[in-house]
């Protein structure tokens, strides 16, 4: 049997805060913070698309490489490389484009005429004169560009449009012209 | 039965190693924590109230952690100064620099005192985490100081690397072409990294683009580096700083012999 003292236990009182599960309180709240998120998101959002920039400021992708009579059989003409960084290669059957960038790190490699060689001076790499990686670390071979005829018999290059040997694209049209 | 699940996840969160290290104490209302407050707050104990005598030795700590202290406000001090003079800019770049080293009334003390500081800083940070490592200061209850040493080290790093391009040398241009070339290869965010063609990337809209604000290292690059190098990073190591020698003091000093 229980003794009876007559005190009085203290009985913690829980405090009604009307946040109980499924009220319209804790709804509110829930919504609040939905949308104190959604504005989190969109502020980081709009904040990395900030760092892409809509207009560039950088060196035309076409160029016109003059008239083909001005190149040598059996050369590599460096003639455009400081400005638009791109060796026109003159073969007896025609021409191709190679654009100036190692496929290692993207340096500018040296056409040697010597050696027969693009050699990159940052890490060693090496490609013949077709374009194809024979030393250092380069994975690939260098990428070719668009060549065609402008409607003037000009040469017209167009940086924008790559072929890749290794997935078969210098075979496609544009990778090589014939004159 | 959610709430029960939500209660478990928090316990398992808040007595895990890595938020315990992290934080030490509750966010209720109490007086022990008030008084906590007050006695963890950095700016309030910027100076120690001891030090142990292991701590002063110079054979125990190298005074690492303090050279490289020194050589930070050495390098926001010069740095300042360049800012100055310089101008980051395709055509001004280049040749402030060389007006620094010709013209400018001290220009050449100050361009080689940023120059050696910054290098000299990356040498005493390595240092620094070896003599950490070695003394074994990295244990617990000291691992999440490591940790922002870490985070440190790398914001090191990449203020070296900013600051690279910045003369606007052959060096520097060529240095910052190889460097932001590795994130084309970055996975998922790079346009030559795996699955970042699947997803569509270009060097257009890759990671890479957003590090130089272009397909290549020209104007907007050398800006960007620029403002990386001299107010987000600097700001975000002060911070890190602050954190890191807080902590060394509540972690109770320099870690001496047991």
């Amino acid at each position: 049997m229980e003794e009876k003292t007559g005190a009085v236990e203290a009985v913690p009182v829980k405090e009604d805060t009307g946040l109980a599960e499924g009220s319209r309180r804790s709804f509110l709240l829930k919504l609040g913070w939905a949308g104190f998120a959604l504005f989190q998101v969109t502020w980081i959002v709009s904040f990395m698309r900030f760092f892409f920039p809509r207009c560039l400021f950088e060196p035309p992708m076409t160029f016109k490489a003059g008239f083909p009579w001005e190149y040598t059989i059996g050369s590599v003409s460096t003639r455009w490389q400081k400005e638009y960084r791109v060796w026109v290669v003159r073969e007896s059957e025609g021409f191709y484009a190679l654009f100036g960038q190692c496929t290692h790190l993207g340096c500018t490699p040296v056409w040697w005429e010597g050696e027969n060689k693009f050699k990159c001076p940052c890490h060693g790499s090496g490609f013949t004169k077709e374009g194809i990686n024979y030393e250092g670390p380069a994975p690939r071979p260098l990428e070719r560009v668009k060549i065609a005829l402008a409607a003037d018999g000009q040469l017209l290059v167009d940086k924008s449009v790559r072929f890749r040997q290794e997935r078969g694209e210098w075979e496609k049209p544009g990778a090589f012209l014939k004159v | 039965m959610l709430t029960e699940q939500k209660e478990k996840i928090k316990d398992i969160v808040t007595k895990s190693q890595v938020y315990k290290s992290i934080f030490r104490r509750g966010f209720g209302d109490t007086p022990r924590n008030r008084a906590l407050a007050i006695l963890g707050n950095v700016f309030l104990h910027l100076h120690p109230p001891y030090v142990m005598r292991h701590a002063l030795k110079f054979t125990h700590s190298w005074c690492m952690g303090g050279i490289t202290f020194l050589l930070f406000i050495v390098l926001c001090f010069t740095g300042v100064f360049l800012c100055f003079y310089y101008h980051p800019d395709k055509i001004n770049a280049y040749r402030d620099m060389k007006y620094f080293e010709y013209d400018v009334p001290f220009g050449v003390v100050l361009r080689n005192m940023h120059r050696w500081a910054a290098h000299l800083m990356v040498i005493t940070v390595w240092l620094h985490m070896t003599r950490v490592f070695m003394t074994g200061a990295y244990k617990p209850p000291r691992e999440f100081n490591w940790a922002v040493g870490v985070i440190l080290l790398v914001l090191t790093l990449l203020l070296s690397f900013t600051g690279y391009l910045l003369p606007d040398d052959q060096l520097g241009f060529w240095a910052v072409t190889v460097g932001t070339n590795m994130a084309r290869a970055t996975p998922l965010l790079g346009h030559e990294g795996p699955f970042g063609e699947q997803l569509g990337a270009t060097a257009y809209n890759d990671i890479r683009f957003a590090l130089l604000g272009g397909s290549v290292v020209g104007g907007n690059a050398l800006l960007r580096a620029y403002v990386w190098h001299c107010v987000a990073m600097p700001v975000t190591a002060i911070i890190f700083l602050a954190v890191h020698f807080w902590r060394t003091r509540k972690d109770g000093g320099t870690a001496g012999p047991l």
